[in-house]
């Protein structure tokens, strides 16, 4: 994972609810075994049309295909972004295509851990304050926003100016790029302890063998 | 020592907790964890990668079922899809390499993830579950903490058996009172999201409780708990009970002897205390409840089958609004419009949700005697070997053969429609299944979420129908 720490973009501005992970990346795309190429297949049913041939042709009105949103790192939506499946596809998808922030006024648990595993910043500002973001960049797509996670705040050259709330481990990874298991196994003692009585409950077993 | 009344998660939680480092998350054991082909291969590369090895590979499970075609055995053996194959063959090397017990295509025990545990007897009161599966939560149902991981969180399981995880907070839902009749546990969850909404659990554990869980079927259970990601859970949980422990005794990886007598009464010391307070309470009346059916994009957008498809001016909040202008588009409904109106194309019963032995005999129930309409494709998937089996010696495959539903293997099949059984561009599906997501059972497609019987209902009129009135 890259460190990141403060992050300047202009932004897409998706202002729909409850947007779930099937449309982040459609299933057909979860039959790969590998972890990268996942970027040309984000919101793949939004991106392009489909002819009854099966032929593809790029979706103009979406906004991911108006060229003056091109390179933007930042993606605004409403609430519940990610319910759905659990699928880490929609993380990678969103991260391998250039995104590495999210502003929603709330996020479904499992995408929030995915997405922290991959090192995108998850913002979580009010409704009244996303709508704003939302409104900013759909009028202007040069509009800028400026994340800082040290600090916490989100900002533009507008006057717009919220602080969002982060879990602190969560900030120290992101800020730091950390590994998950690493971090563990720094604990490995406790874990042998836990396992020495833990083990001997049966219960516990998934198989039992008499 | 004496403590303060604690629920059944409290519990559970505490009996796994490995460490509590300050300013970290907490360190939560983790004692199985069930793998398909979907969510591992990244999992198992990234272990080769740093050179990890499982750190318990009697603690995981794997099967096929996402990928697997539906429609015979030799389809099965020979997989056209090229990409699909390949997982699938990725699973078995990973299971072998790694030392993991694979149960594969046509193994007697193959079947969805979520059916394969319980039926296996693996799934059991009182242990942490996870799986890269949203809806490990059908694990709950026995009183177990299960619930759904991404693939890296899959990686860190297999690696160190734990998991870094907050604590999340407590939710109880009180269902009490009778169901009426024609009245399902699948009725129960669909009016439960719909009134909390798909976001309305999201940071919670919910447990269900109150006469109304406690009369169901170990099935009906797993149906609740199943779909409690679709409220935005983290998990849900039901009290274990004389009936789960029916349910698990002589099972495989069940205990036996003395284990079985000190296991139950472990199981029997883990129901929430009286008097435990809870972050969040909710309380329904069973009495009132009437068939449900999803009518939108999402499975909060639901109604009772005798209603209509809600106006614009039901919208709770603008970006609700704006999800339903966009459902009633993707859909083709008119706002209200009746929905017994609305007819189908296809019929799938099958999936996690309600693939069950006891899902299979309720709708064969509706079926007998009758024919599917002209206009209607209907399949019945069982969700495992083991129930398409069961069903076969019960003669329900005949019912469903003679009454004009396809018979099939076992798999995910239409839930998802990741394989070959897919929903042709504006085709409409009465569908058991869990997500009636834009393009979840193949783009274009469009899905309504409801009960087994509901489905044969709508399989025989051509359109949805209300089961209380159904007349043999
Ligand atoms: S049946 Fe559907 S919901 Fe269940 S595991 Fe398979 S794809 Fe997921």
């Amino acid at each position: 994972m890259t460190p990141i720490n403060e992050l300047t973009s202009t932004a897409v501005p998706l202002p729909l609810p409850n947007i779930d992970t099937d449309q982040i990346i459609p299933k057909q795309f979860l039959k790969r075994i590998e972890r990268t190429g996942y970027e040309d297949f984000l919101f793949y049913d939004w991106r392009y049309t489909f002819d009854a041939k099966g032929n593809t042709t790029t979706n103009p009105d979406f906004v991911l295909n108006k060229p003056e949103y091109k390179g933007s790192q930042i993606l605004i939506a409403e609430k519940n972004f990610g319910c759905g499946s659990s699928r880490e596809h929609a993380a990678w998808a969103i991260n391998q295509y250039g995104f590495l922030a999210v502003i929603a006024p709330t996020f479904a648990d499992i995408f929030f851990s995915n997405a922290g595993k991959n090192g995108i910043i998850l913002v979580r500002l009010s409704e009244a304050d996303v709508e704003t973001l939302l409104q900013r960049s759909t009028a202007n797509p040069q509009h800028k926003i400026t994340i800082n996670l040290e600090a916490q705040t989100v900002t533009d050259d507008q006057g717009f100016r919220a602080h969002f709330d982060i879990d602190p481990f969560r900030k120290h990874c992101l800020l730091n790029g950390l590994d998950d298991i690493g971090l563990t196994l720094l604990h490995e003692d406790k874990l042998d302890a836990y396992e020495e009585r833990h083990n001997k409950e049966f219960w516990s077993a998934p198989k039992y063998a008499a | 020592m004496s403590t303060s009344p604690r629920t059944l998660f409290e519990k559970v939680w505490h009996q796994h907790l490995v460490a509590e480092p300050v300013g970290e998350p907490t360190i939560l054991y983790i004692d199985l964890q069930l793998v398909h082909e979907v969510t591992s291969p990244q999992a198992f590369e990234g272990l080769r990668l740093a050179g990890r090895k499982l750190r318990h590979p009697e603690r995981h499970i794997a099967t096929v079922d996402h990928n697997v075609p539906t429609t015979s055995v030799q389809d099965r053996l020979v997989i056209a899809d090229q990409i699909a194959d390949a997982q699938i063959k990725a699973l078995r090397k990973n299971c072998a390499d790694f030392g993991v017990e694979f149960f594969d295509t046509e193994d007697s025990q193959q079947g969805i993830v979520h059916m394969i545990g319980p039926e296996l007897g693996a799934t059991k009161p009182g242990m942490t579950i996870v799986c890269g599966d949203s809806h490990t939560s059908t694990h709950g149902a026995f009183g177990a903490l299960a619930f759904g991981i991404g693939t890296s969180e899959v990686e860190h399981v297999m690696a160190t058996q734990t998991l870094p995880q907050s604590k999340p907070k407590t939710f109880r839902i009180n269902v009490e009172g009778e169901l009426p009749f024609g009245v399902t546990a699948k009725d129960i969850i669909l009016d439960i999201i719909g009134r909390i909404g798909t976001d309305g659990a999201t940071g919670f554990v919910v447990e269900y409780a109150g006469s109304a869980i406690r009369a169901l079927s170990m099935e009906g259970r797993m149906t609740i708990c199943n779909m409690s990601i679709e409220a935005g859970a983290r998990a849900g949980m039901i009290a274990p009970d004389e009936k789960t422990f029916a349910y698990l005794k002589g099972r495989r990886f069940s205990p036996t002897g003395a284990a079985w007598d000190e296991a139950v009464a472990h199981w029997s010391s883990l129901p929430t205390d009286e008097g435990a307070i809870f972050d969040r309470e909710l309380n329904i009346d069973a009495t009132k409840l009437a068939p449900s059916v999803t009518w939108g994009t999402s499975p909060g957008m639901v109604t009772t089958i005798d209603g209509i498809v809600p106006m614009l001016t039901d919208a709770k909040s603008d970006a609700d609004r704006k999800g339903f202008e966009r459902a009633y588009e993707y859909m083709d409904l008119k706002p209200g419009s009746k929905v017994e109106d609305i007819t189908v194309d296809a019929v799938f019963l099958g999936s996690c949700t309600n693939g069950r032995i006891e899902d299979l005999r309720a709708a064969a129930k509706i079926v007998s005697g009758h024919h599917v309409a002209t206009t209607v494709r209907a399949m019945v998937v069982p969700g495992s070997q083991h129930v398409k089996k069961q069903a076969e010696a019960e003669g329900l495959d005949a019912i469903f053969k003679t009454a004009g539903f396809e018979w099939r293997e076992p798999g995910c099949s239409m839930c998802l429609g990741m394989n070959p059984d897919i929903l042709a561009p504006g085709e409409r599906c009465a569908s058991t299944s869990n997500r009636n997501f834009e393009g979840r059972q193949g783009r274009g497609g469009r899905t309504h979420l409801l009960s087994p019987e509901m489905a044969a209902a709508a399989a025989i009129t051509g359109h949805l129908t209300d089961v209380r009135n159904w007349k043999k």
